[in-house]
């Protein structure tokens, strides 16, 4: 890979982005391309926002990405993806997100709307980016929310280079037991090519 | 799927995609390390992660969760005096309450080897503050070595465990945030499987040990002495290197860990860029590197996030030496403060060195930079049940408008925010008895009500709370009990063994009030009563961590999900829940009704004391 390709995570402490971002990264590194990633997760178990990044490519030095600078941003909720896209997301990248919604507190108390997904369509269209939108309203267990993510994302290929197989053996690195097979049969179901089209 | 405890101490080489905070523990099992102390505290509590995941029979060293960091830092000192290998390890502001011993390991001859490892935390991501420890270091007269990735935090405490036992010392590894949870594919090396031998060979005359008048300066003679050896070190290693640029103007740059690959990043595309000279070990300085690069080059830019400590000292040398270079640093506020990511370096260069950094004008950098993000920030909250909720709300239900109340570091700081506002200073941990005496002195009209987390109780909240005794002033103490270290990911404490009621009682104090928190009417009778009281005053509002009861829980089999349902029909709209109890669970909706976000509830029901119309029951 010559480019740096760069994947900007975002979502609310207790989602379970630190596996999305574990699972992603031994899959790029099992499809044998260099990768390093880094989580921010100051307060993350406490409700707060959670930023994960991982870059691939020879040429990558830190792990934190630029501004503006993500090749691919994922949400595993809307308000932070709008966030993501407004902040990280680069002109003509990707956005692919879940259609969950943790209100954030200023919502709750009366004093801000809510996020609306046209917000995140003018966004994209603005930045010419693709923007996928994945319903995860039928996984009961918020937790295993993040494999709707990986599913679209292999179907779709939205990360060059890493394909089905190598996300498969990265949660198997990862998980064992029943929890490695409900995950993974989540996985496959997402991951069936028909896929959540471009939005 | 290998436990990435039985991992950590396998016997032949092997690579493994790892965090800075995992790799290290993998270093210390090769090095021999045969104790090791903590207390915890971000970046560093992974680390712990990692020492728990090998288990107990198996682990090569002894492990403890001290119960703060000086006494830590004590522990492993006392164990490396028997000439064991030890290792300390804590949070940035950790090093403020270890300081009083620390300063004196800079004077001592130890003959095991002692490795602090301090995590800084550039940028305050998870701290009251970033100080940077640089100017501690310094004036403890402890060496310093600084990775700047996960492989770099391998090696580098390999190397600092070298010269720490080569020279009877005591050696600092500083992380920061970025390099603690970084994570890269490192190679590590082999484990002998053998357990060094443990040893009890304290002896006198190693010593001097007591440094107390006339010794004390006989010491500080014998460690200035070792000084000049240590800094060879850093040539031995090739702890500080040379990464060359494009030679076409005789331009340098010095910097160190993290920042370092902040500034390949921003230079990488372009055409030109200055050699860098990367300091791995930070203190002492070797000044022939340093001169041998400052000679080379016309200019030099001394990139450091946060203070200006290598800028000041490159300075003076170069002056001292005569070199006629041109040396730039920090030049406003700004680069004094926060982490230097790509985004700031850029920033930096610019100012500096534009035509290094021209193939960032044509990219798309400042796309949206000026126009507000439209998104509400998300401010971390209490947890879905948490007991410290039901504290904040039922206490502000006592407190009157002109009350004073004094927060303290745990998950309870949170409630600052809204809904509640409860908690209006804030110093450090164990701060709060004390700042609440001075509020109370010549005070008879406002009551003055501080909270303290339970680990911070034992931390440093102890001697505040005896001097509010000795010297009777007049508060009410709040101990927020969920019997663990919530905020940092629900470490032990002292309170495993030793009960605070029955410490407090001990300590002589008459009036003990004591609930759970999700009793609401009888906690705003606790604390009315108490803050009718002359003198110091304690209510005890208990409740277990429910983020970690509800893991525990979620890992047995047979568990059901609980939440709880809101009955349209009841509700008033009144909005107690989401607004004053404002557990995050809650969801409003444009209409006016709320609802019940089951990814967040868990069914615990504190909510349902606080819905004047009862609307809010257990969905069953
Ligand atoms: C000197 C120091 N060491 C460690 C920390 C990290 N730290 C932040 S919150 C916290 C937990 C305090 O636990 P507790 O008092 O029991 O409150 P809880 O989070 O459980 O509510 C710790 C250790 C710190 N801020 N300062």
């Amino acid at each position: 890979m010559t480019n740096p390709f760069n994947i900007h995570m975002t979502g609310v402490g207790g989602q379970g982005i630190g596996l999305l971002s574990q699972t992603l990264l031994r899959a790029v590194d099992c499809a044998g391309i260099r990768a390093i990633a880094v989580d921010t997760h100051g307060l993350a178990q406490r409700g707060g926002m959670v930023v994960s990044r991982i870059r691939m490519g020879e040429n990558v030095f830190s792990p934190l990405i630029m501004a503006h600078g993500a090749d691919l941003v994922l949400g595993m909720e809307i308000h932070e993806a709008l966030r993501g896209a407004h902040t990280a997301l680069k002109k003509n990248g990707i956005l692919c997100y879940l259609n969950v919604a943790w209100q954030p507190l200023a919502v709750r108390l009366g004093q801000a709307d809510s996020v609306a997904e046209t917000q995140i369509k003018t966004v994209c269209e603005e930045m010419d980016a693709r923007a996928f939108c994945v319903d995860a309203e039928t996984i009961d267990d918020p937790r295993m929310q993040n494999m709707a993510l990986i599913g679209t994302i292999a179907a779709n290929k939205l990360i060059p280079g890493v394909d089905m197989n190598h996300y498969r053996q990265a949660l198997k690195d990862l998980l064992a037991g029943p929890v490695l097979d409900k995950n993974l049969a989540l996985l496959e179901s997402y991951g069936k090519g028909a896929a959540p089209g471009p939005g | 799927m290998e436990k990435i405890g039985d991992m950590l101490i396998r016997k032949k080489p092997f690579q493994e995609m790892v965090m800075g905070n995992t790799a290290v523990v993998r270093a210390m099992v090769e090095a021999g390390t045969r104790v090791v102390t903590s207390y915890p505290g971000s970046p560093t509590p992974e680390i712990a992660t990692a020492i728990n995941s090998i288990s107990k029979e198996k682990r090569p060293f002894y492990f403890e969760f001290s119960v703060n960091e000086k006494v830590a830092t004590e522990v492993a000192f006392g164990a490396a005096l028997n000439g064991n290998l030890s290792t300390v390890f804590f949070k940035s502001v950790g090093l403020n309450v270890a300081l009083d011993s620390f300063v004196q390991l800079g004077l001592m001859n130890i003959p095991g080897g002692l490795v602090i490892i301090v995590g800084d935390d550039p940028g305050a991501n998870s701290s009251q503050n970033e100080q940077d420890n640089r100017n501690i270091f310094r004036m403890s007269r402890i060496a310093v070595l600084e990775p700047a990735s996960p492989r770099e935090v391998y090696q580098y405490y390999l190397k600092a465990a070298k010269l720490a036992k080569q020279e009877s010392i005591a050696v600092v590894l500083r992380l920061t945030t970025h390099v603690c949870h970084a994570r890269e594919t490192v190679s590590f090396g082999s484990f002998s499987g053998l357990i060094s031998p443990h040893r009890v060979d304290f002896s006198t005359e190693n010593g001097p040990y007591i440094p107390i008048a006339a010794l004390a300066l006989e010491m500080k003679r014998k460690s200035l002495a070792k000084m000049s050896r240590i800094m060879a070190f850093a040539g031995e290693q090739g702890l500080n290197t040379v990464i060359p640029g494009h030679k076409t103007r005789n331009l340098g740059v010095i910097t160190q860990g993290l920042t370092c690959r902040s500034l390949q990043d921003v230079l990488q595309g372009g055409d030109a860029g200055p050699d860098i000279l990367k300091l791995g070990m930070i203190y002492p300085m070797d000044t022939n590197d340093v001169v041998e690069f400052l000679k080379a080059h016309n200019q030099v830019l001394i990139l450091e996030e946060l203070d200006d400590i290598h800028e000041k000292e490159i300075k003076a040398l170069a002056f001292d030496h005569g070199i006629s270079v041109k040396l730039l640093g920090k030049n406003n506020d700004e680069n004094f403060i926060g982490e230097y990511t790509p985004d700031k370096v850029l920033k930096v260069l610019k100012d500096v060195w534009p035509d290094f950094v021209k193939h960032h004008e044509s990219s798309e950098q400042d796309l949206y930079s000026d126009s507000p993000v439209p998104v509400p920030p998300r401010p971390a909250q209490m947890c879905p049940g948490c007991g410290h909720r039901s504290a904040f709300h039922a206490v502000k239900k006592a407190v009157g408008d002109n009350d004073i109340t004094v927060a303290d570091i745990g998950c309870h700081t949170l409630g600052f925010l809204p809904p509640y506002e409860m908690g209006q200073v804030l110093l450090c941990m164990g701060a709060s008895p004390g700042i609440a005496s001075g509020l109370s002195l010549f005070n008879i009209q406002r009551k003055v009500v501080a909270f303290i987390g339970d680990s911070t109780f034992f931390h440093a909240g102890l001697p505040g709370i005896m001097n509010t005794l000795l010297n009777h002033h007049n508060i009410t103490l709040i101990v927020m009990e969920n019997g663990t270290t919530a905020m940092t990911g629900h470490q032990d404490h002292a309170g495993r063994e030793i009960s605070i009621e029955s410490l407090l009682q001990g300590l002589g104090i008459k009036h003990i009030f004591s609930c759970d928190t999700y009793q609401q009417s009888t906690l705003i009778g606790h604390v009315k009563a108490a803050m009718a009281i002359e003198g110091l005053s304690v209510v005890i509002a208990k409740h277990p961590c429910m983020l970690k009861l509800t893991r525990a829980q979620r890992k047995k089999s047979g568990f059901v999900p609980r939440h709880v349902k809101i009955d349209d029909a009841m509700c008033s709209r009144s909005h107690d829940c989401v607004e004053l109890f404002g557990c995050p669970s809650f969801v409003r909706h444009p209409d006016g009704s709320v609802g019940v976000n089951h990814d967040l509830c868990i069914g615990d029901g504190s909510c349902r004391q606080v819905c004047p119309e009862k609307a809010i029951s257990i969905d069953s």
